[in-house]
């Protein structure tokens, strides 16, 4: 039997500021950057069986930057997980969380004290609002806005008030994720998820 | 919709028969390059364009719509020109490529590069570019370049939202009143002489539609003009008189438009080189 990990004998990391100067030549940019991956500065103190777990718990608390309810598990970014690499899709070509999102895993990640884990990005097969979970949709849904459709179906439910008669003020949001939609019984806006 | 002058094309181009020649792996390389230039200048500059409406717009909604249009547009630019900096490996990435190159360096279709105008000619632009996107980005999810059939793939879906929001404005500014009427006449006028640039084949596609990696856009071009005229009609619109096609956007050739464009979009890396947020 293998002894699990002691993770209270590691003194955590602290993750380099992620604002203002922090992201200058000295910090994240000069050290991490090299070919589109972020190469690890030390050794990770948890390594071995039960690691992938602790790895995909740790990216359960990162927040998607522009839908801090859901995490990147829960919007289903997260491709693969294994203790060298974490592997992540963008949702939306030319959404700027991308970067913000890669920033703020790493972040995460260090201060779990898994700093020799790799983040890459993969762009086939392209993401689409099918990987959200079940979880992720409820949890849209008590935000105020409505998950996506599967693919066809028009029936869209108003967050607050359930009534599904519903109809589209504009197919694009305020951000490129999101529709925005009225309802005609509580008279109330909101945002939907778009179908993508 | 009418039939526009034929533009001169090598002769035999098929890209049939390219596996015969001899393999080029330099000439390869710099074709790929310059193909990946034009499909990452069409979007970077169509984007620009788009993002000079933000806080313009007629109204709110459609205000978002644009500046959503042209984020996804640069988001497609900007996985383009990191790969076309790569192929060349000269050490220059996607943001050196973009805003350290001169007019005649851009590859883009003239179409993209046309001015604003009003509301209706922007939806005129948009409408004939995206409807010829969609189709030639289908095509490209299949290309034997896993980059490009990636990005391609990925691309499309937001590209069908591009072409629906054209298609929608078309047909309810064309068949509006006589104010918006006469205004998309005057954008789809305007636009209608650079649709031939994008059916044109030259040895870049030629050589990369060989090895699968391009499509030659001939191949969807009646699909392409039965969708146009499809929509006209439903817009009450006949189609604009044939002009003169204008050709030379990939050669470089540009309209006096794009340097205007140029110098709003480079000034403050290069003003300032090395600027960070």
């Amino acid at each position: 039997m293998v002894a699990a990990p002691k993770i209270e004998a590691v003194e955590p990391l602290k993750a380099p500021p992620l604002d203002g100067e922090g992201l200058g030549r000295g910090g994240l940019r000069g050290q991490l950057r090299v070919g589109g991956e972020v190469t690890p500065t030390q050794p990770s103190p948890i390594k071995g069986e039960g690691a992938e777990s602790m790895i995909w718990a740790v990216l359960e608390s990162v927040p998607d930057p522009e839908i801090p309810v859901l995490s990147v598990v829960d919007l289903g970014i997260v491709r693969s997980v294994d203790p060298n690499r974490v592997v992540i899709t963008p949702t939306y070509t030319g959404c700027p969380a991308t970067q913000v999102i890669e920033r703020d895993i790493r972040a995460a990640l260090d201060s779990a004290g898994y700093c020799d884990i790799a983040i890459g990005t993969i762009l086939s097969p392209p993401w689409t609002t099918e990987w959200i979970s079940e979880e992720g949709r409820r949890k849209l849904r008590a935000y105020g806005i409505a998950p996506p459709n599967a693919p066809g179906e028009r029936r869209v439910e108003c967050p607050q008030c359930g009534s599904a008669d519903t109809e589209e003020i504009s197919r694009f949001g305020s951000t490129p994720c999101k529709a925005l939609w009225r309802c005609r019984a509580c008279a109330e806006p909101f945002d939907l998820f778009k179908c993508h | 919709m009418a039939s526009l002058t034929p533009i001169d094309l090598p002769a035999g181009v098929t890209g049939e028969g390219a596996f015969d020649a001899p393999v080029d792996e330099e000439g390869h390389r710099s074709a790929l390059f310059d193909y990946v230039l034009r499909l990452g200048d069409d979007a970077l500059i169509l984007g620009q364009r788009l993002s000079e409406w933000c806080g313009h717009a007629p109204s709110v909604e459609v205000d978002l719509s644009l500046a959503n249009m042209a984020l996804d547009l640069v988001g497609q630019a900007t996985h383009f020109l990191h790969y076309a900096g790569q192929i060349e490996g000269q050490g220059r990435d996607g943001d050196r490529l973009a805003f350290h190159r001169d007019v005649l360096d851009f590859r883009n279709c003239l179409l993209v590069e046309q001015p604003n105008g009003d509301f209706a000619q922007t939806m005129a632009r948009q409408f004939l570019y995206s409807t010829w996107q969609k189709m030639l980005f289908d095509h490209l999810s299949a290309s034997s370049d896993e980059l490009i059939a990636s990005v391609a793939a990925k691309a499309v879906k937001e590209v069908a939202y591009h072409q629906e929001l054209s298609v929608e404005w078309v047909i309810r500014l064309g068949d509006g009143t006589e104010e918006s009427r006469g205004r998309m006449e005057r954008g789809l006028a305007w636009m209608w002489r650079f649709i031939p640039e994008l059916f044109e084949v030259d040895e870049t596609v030629t050589a990369l539609t060989g090895r699968k990696v391009a499509v030659d856009p001939n191949v969807f071009r009646e699909d392409y003009e039965r969708r146009i005229g499809e929509v006209l009609a439903e817009a009450t619109l006949d189609p604009p008189p044939d002009q003169r096609p204008i050709l030379g956007g990939r050669r470089g050739h540009h309209s006096e438009h794009l340097g205007h464009l140029l110098c709003t979009m480079q000034f403050l890396p290069r003003t300032y080189p090395d600027a960070r947020w």
